[in-house]
């Protein structure tokens, strides 16, 4: 892969005794999205919270933009932005107050048409002066959505996006997410429960169990690894069998 | 340091004042019950001293006047960081572009003006109510709020950091640590009335210098250069010590994953 936007090496982190996540490597290509999957408890969010550096890894590396991300956390988190399920915007704020605030901290120029514009994309303009903690569940995820798209990150992990919302909104939110990887080529790590989200989204699949990768491939490839039909179904299977083997340094392609 | 970083955090601040006005009764309610108790316990006592009065017992009022900067300062630093908790919005602002010096220097700011309210409302209602004008200190009255600011900014770094430390759990100490300090810190009464062992622990801290310099101000109108330049001695050490601590716990927060531990609370 011609320069990555993301490198991950030997991704580590062991909290006393037990090992959240071992030895995980991967790279996203400029543009590429890429779905990290793996059932409950498999280091999916502690691998997402070391790369935005919430969580100091216990060995090995990020490398985002080709810096390292130690060294310049700073910098490289100026150029991505991130959205999650189990995060939220101060409740007693507007969304636009909300909105302001992070536009700021990401330096956003021309701020207020900004928020104006990533309000219409997640189609939530309607609620731009309502106030954050009276939002309803799926329009609380799309107003998280539209802080992390402020700053036209380059790179942006997103940790279960759909997970509170109906089919409709879903795939609403998956649209917004391939435009914009069209339009702005943007590179995404996301994470889903919804094997629908990722077969629709992901360009290539990290699957993870126990903190270890279990294989790494296209979403037909996963398939063809796993000898299943559907990814819900190696989901199921890898969740509950736990004996599938880790192929080699946790990389496999 | 980026001062739109800080601008911007501390604009979250005030929304959150403005938003909700409740809020503002905690930055003026307790100031309140705390000046009219002391006022009037004054008030009392000189009426029941007659010609005897000791003119001290006015001071009390400047007491606790300059004793609500420290603390209003130190609950900036603290309760900033535990409105991040308290929003699920902590792992928003640690993941964003924001640095160790960028946190700390939007909590100053917000303690800064914490005290600059409470101050505002309390020196105006003790010059009507008890007809003590604070301002009779003129000058001095700067390097005195200088002081108390470090002090309770770095108490509340000390605070914060307990807190993240020993967990959600832990909260309480946002308000309880200045008042850890607050009888050996002469905030009421001189030094001298402390047992001797005491009175070490009470040198050993910038703020009882400042309460002494104030009672000696008021006395005589003299400011006692040498320990005020202790004080504020003292303080940077504090301040730096302070800094120190809290950039330690925050590393060892992101060692140990506290930081999501707190957002998922």
């Amino acid at each position: 892969m011609s320069d990555p936007v993301l490198q991950v090496e030997n991704l580590t982190k062991r909290f006393g005794n037990v090992t959240s996540v071992d030895q995980v490597s991967f790279e996203i290509g400029k543009g590429e999205i890429l779905g990290l999957l793996g059932a409950n408890g498999a280091g999916k969010t502690t691998a997402i919270n070391m790369i935005l550096g919430i969580i100091t890894p216990t060995e090995g590396s990020v490398k985002a933009f080709g810096r390292d991300l130690q060294r310049d956390r700073i910098a490289i988190l100026r150029r991505m932005n991130f959205c999650s399920t189990y995060t939220q915007l101060p409740g007693n704020l507007k969304v636009a107050q909300n909105l302001k605030v992070f536009g700021k901290l990401y330096r956003v120029p021309h701020l207020n048409e900004r928020i104006d514009e990533v309000l219409e994309m997640l189609e939530v303009s309607h609620l731009k002066n309502r106030i954050s903690g009276n939002l309803s569940a799926g329009e609380s995820t799309r107003v998280n959505l539209c802080k992390a798209l402020l700053n036209r990150p380059e790179l942006l992990l997103l940790d279960e996006p759909t997970a509170s919302l109906d089919p409709d909104i879903a795939d609403k939110v998956r649209r917004v997410v391939a435009r914009i990887r069209e339009e702005e080529g943007a590179t995404m790590l996301y994470t889903s429960h919804n094997m629908r989200d990722v077969e629709e989204v992901c360009d290539r699949i990290v699957f993870m169990h126990k903190g270890k990768v279990l294989f790494t491939g296209t979403a037909p490839e996963v398939l063809q690894h796993f000898e299943e039909d559907s990814l819900e179904k190696v989901f199921i299977r890898v969740a509950r069998s736990g004996e599938l083997k880790s192929t080699g340094n946790g990389v496999a392609s | 340091m980026s001062f739109v970083t800080i601008q911007a955090l501390v604009m979250r601040y005030l929304y959150l004042y403005t938003r909700t006005p409740v809020r503002a009764v905690e930055l003026i309610f307790w100031p309140l019950v705390h000046l009219l108790v002391w006022g009037y316990l004054t008030k009392y006592l000189q009426q029941n001293t007659g010609e005897g009065f000791p003119q001290e017992i006015t001071y009390l009022i400047g007491a606790v006047i300059l004793w609500d900067i420290l603390f209003r300062a130190q609950q900036g630093v603290a309760i900033f960081f535990l409105e991040d908790v308290w929003s699920r919005n902590l792992l928003n602002i640690f993941a964003a572009p924001v640095t160790n010096a960028d946190y700390l220097g939007a909590t100053y700011v917000v303690g800064f003006l914490r005290a600059a309210v409470t101050t505002v409302m309390l020196t105006g209602l003790s010059l009507v109510l008890y007809q003590f004008n604070i301002f009779i200190l003129s000058w001095k009255l700067i390097p005195f709020i200088a002081n108390l600011l470090i002090f309770g900014w770095a108490l509340g770094m000390i605070s914060t950091a307990l807190i993240v430390r020993w967990g959600p759990a832990a909260e309480t100490l946002a308000w309880a640590v200045p008042f850890f300090i607050q009888p050996f810190a002469a905030v009421y009464y001189p030094i001298s009335i402390l047992p001797a062992g005491l009175q070490w622990v009470a040198k050993a801290l910038p703020c009882s210098y400042i309460f002494e310099g104030m009672r000696e101000a008021l006395a005589t109108g003299k400011l006692d250069w040498g320990e005020l330049g202790l004080a504020t001695a003292l303080n940077l050490i504090y301040l730096a010590l302070a800094g120190w601590l809290w950039v330690r716990v925050m590393n060892t927060a992101r060692e140990k994953g506290l930081l999501t531990k707190f957002a998922s609370q």
